[in-house]
């Protein structure tokens, strides 16, 4: 428990008396941390609510932050920290926001030798560094599920499977391959296929670094799996030192069609499919 | 190493005929997408299932498959137990040979299943039986 | 006990498995389907696997030795609609169907069945007409 019934009234009488001093003192010391990249008004903003849930805590006699008197207090708290958290403050100048607090608090009571002692100044204290280290964890979950999001954003950033002909796919892959996603782009390509009923796959490795053998092995079965489906595909743009990996590492490419860009690669798949067409073509004819 | 706390009872289902076999495969997908493991992975599940439920029902005479969702506190799964009392599998390391047979089958059953899933556990004993857990995990 | 029914297409036969078939059922499609092509004369056989959400070792094998019954009676085979996660986990599993023709969806295993029969009559006409075979 962080506070005492007693110490919390003492808070409340201390934080509403001196409300104006107070809010404006504590909105100077967390602007001169920010060095100005949040707008005077916004922080003021910030601060002053703050301040009312912090009273609002206090008067319901608030003891602990994890009570439930703390309930409002946590949601601005929460809400502070994803703020900063998302205009890409750090942790600690998100956390000094509520520390400034203290400083504050500490003047005030030098100041007026009625507000209170020493002991009461460390039980105030022990709540800030309380809210202090919600901030943090709130803060920290925020960054976390920003990441994962990103994470998640870039996955299906990075595996477009566009349709570049009629019944002719591609997908140009950029970027270092792992076992994730180069499943989750084997799944994607194959289910493209169903969707346009195209016979034909071109998978452009140009943007592709390196391949590993996990990576190659992968990619050659989803080769394998698009033939057990019915189509076909060709692997393009694949770079000298891939073509020696693949070799190096033993990989059997088999009698997969490779070609050297994607231009090479769809003039390959037209030249196919323009065979299938004249020779329709011609039967209609005869 | 097949780690990982039981949700529920497990749900036990017989094989003694074809029929069976095919009740396994819906059991086990209907526990698979209650456990939300993905689409491939359903289908792989199943398809391992229907491999080792053959195997019971033609190599082991018959037995039981018991089929329950898992957790292990990081994710979840689905665990099948095969059991039968049938002759037993003399050499294990021939019998998960690719190509290996003796059923007259392709001789995927056991290895192609073991790929199937992640977690695959064998044990066996001449004349006694064979009981084989396999568990897929969600990603 | 289940059976799949076979369809005649004109040239072709059509079979939709529509049920999680039983080792049975499947080796009485492959026997149905022997005995289909011989009584009809199809040179097609289409076999739509859309609707199956596994195709194990024995299913697989079915289909195998289906393509390859059909290939000595003069019919060729095509398999269709295998759904990704199946061709995925087929591969898992080691099954490549080798002798299996394969095609998208009904429509192009029929195309694909025309130009194989187109392909025999190029050859056979071949020597008559020279000039067809130019062109190609």
């Amino acid at each position: 428990m962080a506070l005492s019934a007693e110490e919390s009234g003492w808070l409340a009488r201390l934080l509403t008396k001196n409300a104006e001093q107070l809010i404006r003192r504590w909105t100077e010391l967390v602007a001169s941390s920010l060095r100005g990249r949040l707008s005077h008004a916004e922080l003021a903003r910030q601060v002053q609510e703050l301040h009312r849930s912090m009273i609002g805590a206090v008067e319901n006699g608030l003891t602990d932050l994890d009570s439930e008197q703390g309930g409002e207090l946590r949601a601005v708290l929460a809400e502070l920290s994803r703020g900063r958290a998302r205009q890409g403050f750090s942790a600690s100048e998100t956390a000094i926001s509520v520390f400034a607090l203290k400083d504050v608090l500490l003047e005030l009571m030098e100041e007026d030798q009625n507000a209170g002692n020493l002991r009461d100044f460390v039980a105030f204290s022990a709540l800030i560094d309380q809210m202090g280290l919600f901030t943090f964890e709130s803060f920290v979950r925020t960054r976390e599920s920003l990441i994962a999001d990103q994470a998640e954003q870039l996955l299906e950033l990075s595996t477009p499977v566009v349709k570049i002909w009629e019944g002719v796919v591609a997908v140009p892959l950029v970027g270092t391959l792992d076992s994730a996603r180069a499943q989750v782009v084997m799944e994607r390509l194959l289910q493209t296929l169903v969707d346009t009923g195209s016979p034909y796959a071109i998978i452009d490795i140009t943007g592709v670094p390196a391949v590993d053998t996990q990576v190659a092995q992968h990619i050659l079965k989803t080769v394998v799996a698009a033939r057990l489906m019915g189509a076909d595909c060709i692997i393009s743009g694949i770079r000298p030192q891939i073509a020696q990996t693949i070799v190096a590492l033993g990989i059997e490419f088999g009698d997969i069609a490779t070609k050297a860009s994607l231009a090479d690669a769809l003039r390959h798949v037209l030249r196919l499919t323009g065979v299938d067409n004249a020779r329709r073509h011609q039967r209609r004819e005869s | 190493m097949t780690a990982g706390v039981d949700l529920g009872a497990p749900q036990t289902q017989a094989i003694r005929s074809d029929d069976d076999v095919v009740r396994v495969r819906q059991l086990v997908r209907t526990v698979a997408v209650a456990t939300k493991l993905s689409l491939v992975d359903q289908t792989k599940l199943v398809t391992a299932a229907s491999e080792l439920a053959r195997n019971t029902l033609i190599h082991g005479g018959g037995g039981t498959a018991d089929v329950a969702g898992v957790d292990d506190g990081r994710r979840r799964g689905v665990r099948i137990v095969f059991t039968d009392s049938g002759p037993g599998i003399p050499d294990l390391d021939l019998a998960l040979t690719d190509g290996y047979t003796t059923g007259g089958g392709l001789g995927l059953g056991l290895s192609g299943a073991r790929r199937l899933v992640d977690d695959f556990d064998i044990v066996t004993a001449v004349d006694e039986g064979t009981r084989i857990t396999v568990t897929k995990w969600s990603r | 006990m289940e059976r799949v029914p076979v369809l005649k297409i004109g040239d072709i036969l059509l079979v939709s498995i529509q049920v999680d078939m039983s080792d049975q059922t499947a080796v009485m499609l492959q026997e149905d389907l022997a005995e289909r092509i011989v009584a009809t004369g199809c040179h097609g056989v289409i076999i739509d696997i859309t609707a199956l959400d596994i195709v194990d070792s024995f299913v697989g094998r079915m289909l195998s030795t289906i393509a390859s019954i059909s290939k000595v009676l003069d019919a060729e085979t095509v398999v269709v609609g295998m759904r990704p996660a199946v061709a995925i986990t087929l591969v898992e599993l080691g099954l490549s169907l080798n002798s299996i023709r394969t095609a998208l969806n009904v429509e192009r295993g029929m195309e694909l069945i025309a130009a194989a029969r187109t392909d025999e009559w190029v050859m056979v006409d071949g020597d008559e007409d020279a000039e067809t075979t130019a062109t190609t």
